[in-house]
């Protein structure tokens, strides 16, 4: 029985070294002049911002490569439960941070910094198949998806628009897109409660694609990725496109992507300092290349300021 | 006197034959379903991973850029994971079996316990995970670590880990303990050199499915702080780490349709990293299986 427990012991260890030994080979390219720093830097929350913060330590790792940077994609109100308790360096926010959540914050002696990193455009998009939809304003979907008792018909919005009734889909209540949504155009009015809920975007994405009398609405990133499935609706007669998103014309479903910075880490801890300053200098282009839009180029400029 | 009755054996033959292939047919499909299921899901994954599927995917880090995607972080932190889990909750959760089967007292406080943690084996994923940030993250301080997840997730596996033991346990013949009694043994000596060994095919059985759970978890794991990007390997039980499970879960979730095909690479590697757990255990389990 002992002889097994060793062995069983063994293959267990020597897998490990030989996967570890098998994946040994490190960055060795070392183009920042400045100097070498280490440590960790730790952020967590909106799974919206993740893909931006994610490019930004993969290319932080060539820059620092002792400067451990994970991400954590727990949600925006997931890491704000953590950044308040000082868990945290950073934390992603798809949302500003809400008043119960600073307040907590202070109670923790948690001081931070907000800092915007691109924009991202709600977008409200229907099936390739819906010949008729191809613009909408705000007060129509307020019409459509506020929760009134009535079966939602095409047809109750504009009449010449089919009688079938209306298919939701939404992004599940945790995420910040919902969260988003809820302020614009719910203001905290219950949402139709025939809304097909998903924390998965891609699973909202194939349920408005094959449904030809469905709405939905997610992040610009997902309906640009699948144009050839999806129409986005111009809203308020603007469409969602890069330039309408960075110059504000596509108003008011645009909205900036967020990270919030603890004061204390980045006065004490330089790899932090450091790292959020590597992100304003890099989180546009990275932005853009992961789906999303990024800001004026003087707004990453003065926020630079602001980290000094 | 006759025994059988022809009559009786002919009486209604004809219905009861029918009801026979009947049930036989209805039993048939039930198992087809699971596989067609399965074959269908097998199919998919593989169509659409085996081309991700190389050196590269295994040794390479997560990435913003699917073509450059690897599991390697997080192929390595469930290793790790598995390093805490499996030590722990088998040496705790055979314990208590051990106990609770040869040594406890049957009153109404063992089958109390009994009862409690029968339940436990049905809690919510999740809900451990809130104990553990609760405990382990927090009161102990464990931080987001390896350690605080492993000990999180022994816990998650533990209640099926002491009930399936103590079954096996159960089912050694009685007249092996008493021997070995009979030749002048302690309770100690009884369990370590008969029962146990005797047990042990059934208790590895119920770990495996138990710890099989373990690996392809993310609620508690996301819960307690597994990180979803991670790009260093974790060198001690104290750091941060990511599993395959949110690995794959977060490609699922992406925007770009190529994440899919790294997200069912990652599949075939979750499924892989679970046939070579699981066949360790059965080899051991064979070995043993020979002793009586």
């Amino acid at each position: 029985m002992k002889k097994i427990k060793v062995l069983s012991f063994l293959l267990i260890i020597t897998s490990l070294l030989v996967f570890t030994a098998a994946c040994g080979d490190k960055k060795e390219e070392n183009k920042g002049s400045e100097e070498k720093l280490s440590g960790e830097v730790i952020s967590d929350g909106s799974s919206t911002v993740f893909p931006i913060m994610e490019a930004v330590s993969e290319e932080y790792a060539l820059v620092q490569p002792d400067v451990q940077a994970p991400v954590g994609s727990s949600g925006t109100g997931g890491g704000f439960k953590k950044f308040v308790k000082g868990e945290t360096d950073i934390s992603n926010a798809s949302r500003e941070i809400k008043e119960e959540e600073a307040t907590l914050a202070k109670e923790g002696g948690v001081e931070y910094l907000e800092l915007e990193l691109a924009y991202d455009g709600l977008t409200v998009a229907v099936s390739k198949e819906n010949d008729w939809a191809k613009d909408i304003t705000i007060d129509e979907l307020k019409k459509l998806w506020i929760e009134d008792g009535t079966v939602k018909k095409w047809s109750d919005i504009r009449p010449e628009w089919p009688k079938e009734e209306v298919k939701f889909y939404s992004p599940g209540t945790d995420s910040g897109t919902y969260d988003y949504f809820n302020e614009i155009v719910l203001e905290d009015q219950q949402m139709n409660k025939k809304t097909t809920l998903s924390e998965d975007d891609n699973v909202l994405v194939s349920g408005v694609a094959g449904d030809k009398y469905s709405i939905g609405f997610f992040g610009y990133a997902y309906y640009a990725e699948n144009k050839d499935k999806l129409t986005s609706l111009k809203i308020n007669g603007v469409e969602p496109t890069n330039e309408t998103i960075e110059s504000g014309k596509y108003t008011p479903l645009s909205r900036p992507l967020f990270i919030y910075v603890n004061k204390a880490s980045l006065k004490d801890k330089p790899q932090v300092r450091d790292y959020v300053k590597f992100t304003l200098e890099n989180a546009g282009e990275l932005a853009e290349e992961v789906g999303y839009v990024k800001l004026p180029d003087e707004k990453y400029t003065e926020q630079l300021e602001l980290i000094k | 006197m006759r025994i059988l009755n022809n009559e009786q054996i002919t009486n209604g033959i004809g219905r009861r034959l029918l009801t026979n292939k009947f049930t036989k047919v209805i039993l048939f499909i039930a198992t087809l379903f699971s596989l067609v299921v399965l074959a269908v899901l097998m199919y998919r994954i593989m169509n659409q991973g085996l081309p991700k599927l190389n050196l590269d995917f295994l040794t390479k880090f997560a990435s913003r850029r699917p073509a450059n995607a690897g599991i390697s972080g997080a192929l390595v932190g469930s290793i790790w994971l598995m390093i805490v889990v499996v030590p722990f909750s088998m040496v705790i959760g055979v314990g208590t079996a051990i106990y609770l089967e040869e040594y406890a007292k049957k009153n109404w406080f063992t089958s109390f316990i009994q009862v409690n943690i029968q339940n436990l084996a049905g809690v919510p994923s999740i809900v451990f995970g809130l104990l553990g940030l609760t405990i382990f993250v927090r009161a102990m301080d464990l931080d987001r670590s390896i350690l605080a997840a492993g000990l999180t997730m022994s816990l998650l596996v533990m209640p099926v880990i002491v009930v399936s033991a103590q079954e096996a346990l159960k089912a050694v013949p009685r007249q092996l303990g008493e021997a070995s009694y009979g030749l002048g043994a302690t309770k100690w000596q009884t369990i370590k050199n008969i029962i146990l060994p005797a047990a042990i095919p059934g208790i590895l059985t119920g770990s495996i499915l138990a710890i099989s759970r373990a690996i392809g978890e993310t609620a508690p794991l996301i819960v307690v702080g597994a990180l979803a990007f991670v790009n260093f390997y974790p060198s001690s039980i104290m750091d941060s780490f990511t599993v395959i499970p949110i690995q794959i879960y977060n490609w699922t979730t992406r925007p770009q349709i190529e994440f899919q095909e790294v997200a069912a690479a990652g599949i075939i590697v979750l499924l892989v990293f679970l046939i070579i757990m699981n066949s360790i255990a059965i080899i051991i389990r064979n070995k043993f299986n020979k002793r009586y």
